[in-house]
């Protein structure tokens, strides 16, 4: 009365559970994300670091300003003026959602809401 | 030393300090020694009754000595320590069981309070979780990487001779009645911890004699009490006279070791010796007398009980091997139990694994009154008492006057083992309802597979432990309590030998005015037999109602 | 000691991750090698255990019957709690795998004057405890999505249901606080309920101290000392596909996390929290009640043991079966001498 018909399948089981990720990738790390980065323009309303990071509270952060608060000023830095805004603002540099956002949120599995107010940039539909 | 009055033992128990009552101990458990005095531990095994059971197993029961358990000198073998961790390497390397609950425990404490002895003494090594870590702190000590590395703070701790003085002390207040694994979330049971730590106690020759004496007598003369075949018969047929007194019939159909019967009857012994046993067994005869079972009883097989189950499986197997060997020597078809607890622990759960090979030509139990095939027996080919008796009143055979036992208002005690090693919740209850007018549950957290302990199983019923019985009897008496105010209940039945031998002491001290039958007593009271005369007291000979005066 | 001990030594292993992220091929230790040891360690350990508990066969049939047996064809068999068939034990181990079932039962008992036991209901445990493993599991699964690439939709739907309240940026995983929840509540019930506390080991406070602390830095990292996602799951792919590299910033709590995982992964098999396993193998749950119907064999039953025989029995005491009318195999020697000894002698009185 060893079980052993059970318990060897059951371990199976359980170590295909926790390799899941190994078997499913089969050792291909899959494509990297390289998002589309402006032309035209080198500077940003934070330093990299601090984008690849923290950009959604920035965003989120201006939304509440700009639609709660009614704060329409614009954020100057180093004397360059940027609208509190994902269309106007992040999006006049950043043209392509697709290229841009899409590659890293994809990659990572993100899905912001951005989406649910506004219009998707046609270039995705 | 006296025993406290239930008035005391009352206010002990519901205001004393303990951790049933709120308060906490100042030591950790590990720190707290195990003090034994007068009152809270069993006798040990006297040394002829060790010779006698080390004769068929050698080295299984120890040195056979005289001991003082007070002493601090147990007369050990030098090498105890040894014996004793070899032993636990064996165990755990044949019972899946001992290795799982050794190392799954997460504490969570949800065992703590559904130990009857916890409830009833407060005591923290009587919570289920740490009984169990007695034996868990010396297998971490010994068998695991955690505990040899952290020791203490890994909860291991060597085995010492204080360490042995706890096992003895808390192993033998535990009933292995098993409620605490009904709510254990990785069903780690605490009986099987307890029968592998008593088999340990046992290697080293650390034993009690209410459970070693019983069990030596079961060997030799075939039931507990050490009865020999002519007196067995003898107290039976006493029995009979009985009978005749209360209903005017002289039964005729009572035999001993008769070949060519149809059924083997196999009783608790205690049943044909004491009371309230006897009218148990009173009700049996008029009942099998009654449908006309071609049945006999043993003398040679005349226990049921099995006292080996408290000790080791090997003498478990030893004693329970004569009910297979009985039934083919005589030639019967099937085995019909009687109402005892343990003794179907065994047989429903270790009988045909233990000794199936003994079984050749025992048929599928068929009931030769209603042709009821008893599928869930195939293998075993043994039908518990109420089983059968359920059977024969679904299908109308039994000539039922219910009124007769409308002096009694019944409740009805799930006793461990059918409850919660077996499963047999319904049919003593569908007998109840048949056979008395008056039948009320006690509440649903004691009774069926929340049922509690009498407080006195597995060998605990000894008179040296009285108080700690009477506390660990609580529960169970709690509940009576609460149908005895609500419903008037004045008699307590139950499926279980030891039962009637403990609730009577318990209900004697708790509840007085309810005293304890068994279900089989209280379908012989009712049953109309042919040409009885009318009957004016029960089985007792109290007065049936209506007939007083 | 046994709360404080545990306590130190999770803030230690934060410490030693701390200081060893940061330093000079720290992060290969830390990110690489490390969790690459206590990955295998744990499956290899994991096993070995289960193994070591598949060894000891199971003898007898002992489950724990906690509802009415099948018996007769008209009495209503528990078939969940008493099962009597393999699907039966299915239905019963499911419900307490998945549903806690036995802790589902849990009461609370509290001693008044009379004496008078009074049996409460008592839920909690299994609430808390049912929060705490499903959040665990969620956020296991969860983090598939840093493992696997293109990430598979349904960890993606369990992510989107996670977070449905959407509240917050990133948007708050409902698990994550739950877990918190779940966790505190069962310290806290160790620490103030006497019978728990008196109970407790180190080592039932360690893995709560542990699971806190993972579950303390992964909040911190999604939501207050932020770490470059991309970068982490760049690391966590090459691990899971054998390429490992580190590139850009990730930021030292990432590695703490890491670490604690590992030590939860290397402490697991040597621990309690080994009853995941075990809660499978329990012979009290995973039998079926059949033990009348279908025999049960033991490997190691010893078949030399036989029971005192009826031959011995009837030796000593022929004479007075006899004189008592019994039947009897042989008769009694004409000379009516004392009969043989039995082969096993009586026990002096």
């Amino acid at each position: 009365m060893y079980d052993k018909g059970k318990i060897i399948p059951g371990i199976i089981v359980f170590v295909c559970l926790l390799i899941f990720p190994i078997l499913y990738n089969s050792g291909s790390a899959g494509v990297l994300p390289n998002p589309e980065k402006p032309k035209d323009q080198k500077e940003c309303v934070k330093d990299k670091q601090y984008m690849r990071t923290t950009h959604m509270q920035l965003i989120n952060d201006w939304r509440d300003e700009v639609l709660r608060e009614g704060n329409r000023e614009k954020v100057v830095v180093q004397g360059k003026k940027y609208d509190k805004s994902l269309m106007n603002g992040c999006m006049t540099c950043h043209t392509n959602k697709k290229k841009f956002c899409d590659e890293c949120h994809v990659y990572a599995s993100v899905y912001p809401y951005c989406w649910d107010c506004h219009f998707v940039p046609k270039e995705t539909i | 030393m006296a025993d406290p009055k239930p008035d005391v033992l009352g206010v002990s128990v519901a205001r004393d300090p303990s951790l049933m009552t709120g308060a906490v101990p100042s030591k950790e458990w590990m720190d707290v020694p195990a003090v034994f005095k007068p009152g809270n531990y069993c006798y040990p095994g006297k040394k002829s009754i060790v010779e006698y059971h080390s004769k068929n197993f050698p080295g299984l029961f120890g040195e056979p000595r005289e001991w003082e358990v007070e002493s601090d000198d147990w007369k050990l073998p030098d090498n105890w320590k040894e014996i004793i961790i070899n032993g636990i390497k064996e165990r755990l390397d044949k019972f899946r069981s001992f290795k799982i609950f050794m190392d799954c425990c997460v504490r969570c404490g949800a065992c703590a309070d559904k130990c009857h002895f916890f409830l009833g003494t407060g005591d923290p090594k009587n919570m289920p979780v740490l009984r169990a870590e007695l034996l868990r702190s010396v297998y971490r000590n010994e068998f695991t990487k955690a505990g040899k590395i952290l020791g203490r703070i890994a909860g291991a701790r060597p085995m010492t001779f204080g360490v042995l003085k706890e096992w003895f002390m808390y192993y033998y207040q535990c009933t292995e009645c098993r409620r605490c694994s009904v709510f254990c979330p990785y069903g780690i049971d605490t009986a099987e911890v307890t029968m592998m730590a008593r088999e340990l106690l046992h290697l080293v020759g650390v034993n009690t004699n209410w459970i070693l004496e019983p069990a030596a007598n079961s060997n030799r003369t075939g039931n507990h009490l050490g009865l020999q075949p002519h007196t067995f018969k003898d107290n039976a047929e006493f029995l009979l006279d009985d009978i005749e007194e209360a209903t005017g019939l002289k039964l005729n159909s009572l035999t001993f070791n008769r070949k060519g019967a149809e059924v083997l009857f196999i009783i608790p012994s205690a049943d044909v010796f004491a009371e309230p046993g006897i009218f148990t067994f009173m009700g049996y005869l008029l009942l099998f007398d009654h449908i006309g079972l071609d049945y006999t009883i043993s003398t040679y097989a005349s226990e049921g009980g099995n006292f080996g189950s408290f000790t080791n499986n090997e003498l478990m197997k030893k004693l329970n091997g004569k009910m297979y060997a009985e039934a083919e020597r005589l030639g019967v078809k099937w085995i019909l139990g009687g109402e005892c607890g343990h003794m179907w622990r065994v047989v429903h759960q270790y009988m045909d694994t233990m000794n199936g090979e003994l079984q050749r030509s025992l048929e599928m139990p068929v009931s030769p009154i209603t042709g009821t095939r008893f599928e869930n027996a195939a293998a075993s080919k043994m039908v518990h008492v109420s089983e059968f008796t359920a059977d024969l009143i679904k299908h109308g055979k039994l000539k039922i006057d219910k009124s007769r036992n409308d002096h009694r208002v019944v409740t009805f005690h799930d006793s461990c083992n059918p409850a919660r090693g077996m499963g047999m919740l319904d049919e003593p209850r569908y007998i109840l309802e048949n056979v008395c007018n008056n039948f009320y549950d006690m509440p649903e957290n004691c009774i069926r597979e929340n049922t509690f302990c009498c407080g006195s199983g597995t060998g605990l019923n000894t008179g040296e432990i009285m108080e700690l019985r009477m506390r660990g009897g609580l529960p169970r008496a709690n509940a009576v309590k609460y149908v005895e105010d609500r419903h008037g209940v004045n008699m307590l039945s139950c499926v279980c030998a030891i039962d009637r031998a403990t609730l009577l002491a318990l209900m004697e001290y708790w509840n007085p005015n309810v005293g304890v039958c068994g279900v089989s007593e209280l379908v012989g009271n009712a049953l109309i037999m042919d040409g009885e005369k009318e009957r004016e007291t029960d089985l007792r000979f109290d007065p049936l109602p209506g007939t007083e005066g | 000691m046994r709360i404080l001990y545990p306590f130190l030594a999770v803030l230690a292993l934060v410490l030693i991750s701390f200081v060893g992220a940061k330093m000079p091929g720290g992060q290969s230790l830390f990110g690489v090698v490390i969790p690459y040891l206590a990955f295998f360690a744990f499956i290899i350990f994991f096993i070995k255990k289960i193994i070591y508990w598949a060894k000891s066969p199971v003898p007898f049939r002992i489950p724990t019957t906690s509802g009415q047996e099948k018996s007769l064809p008209w009495i209503k068999q528990n078939k969940t709690d008493c099962p009597s068939s393999t699907g039966g034990v299915i239905g019963r181990m499911f419900l307490e795998v998945f549903l806690f079932r036995s802790l589902f039962k849990n009461t609370k008992t509290d001693v008044e004057d009379g004496p008078k036991l009074v049996y409460g209901s008592s839920k909690y445990l299994w609430l808390f405890g049912l929060l705490f493993h499903y959040s665990f599991l969620v956020i296991f699964l969860r983090h598939w999505r840093l493992f696997t690439n293109p990430v598979p939709s349904f960890v993606t739907k369990l992510e989107l249901a996670d977070g449905l309240l959407q509240v917050g940026v990133p948007v708050l995983y409902q698990s994550d606080i739950i877990l918190l929840l779940a966790l505190t509540f069962l310290f806290l019930r160790r620490v103030i309920r006497p019978q728990l506390r008196y109970i407790s080991l180190a080592s039932d406070y360690f893995p709560l101290f542990l699971i806190m602390g993972i579950g303390i830095t992964g909040i911190l990292m999604r939501y207050f000392i932020r770490v470059d996602i991309v970068s982490v799951k760049e690391l966590a792919m090459g691990l899971a596909t054998f390429k490992p590299v580190i590139k850009g910033d990730i930021g030292v709590l990432f590695f703490i996390h890491l670490f604690l995982v590992s030590c939860l992964m290397v402490y697991f098999p040597f621990s309690k929290l080994m009853h995941m396993g075990g809660v499978f193998l329990s012979p009290t749950r995973n039998l079926a009640n059949n033990n009348r119907m279908v025999r049960h064999i033991n490997p190691w039953n010893d078949t030399s043991i036989k029971p005192h025989s009826y031959a011995g029995y009837e030796d000593e005491f022929r004479e007075f079966m006899v004189n008592a009318g019994l039947p009897v195999e042989k008769e009694l020697p004409p000379a009516a001498e004392e009969p043989p000894a039995a082969e096993e002698d009586k026990p002096a009185e």
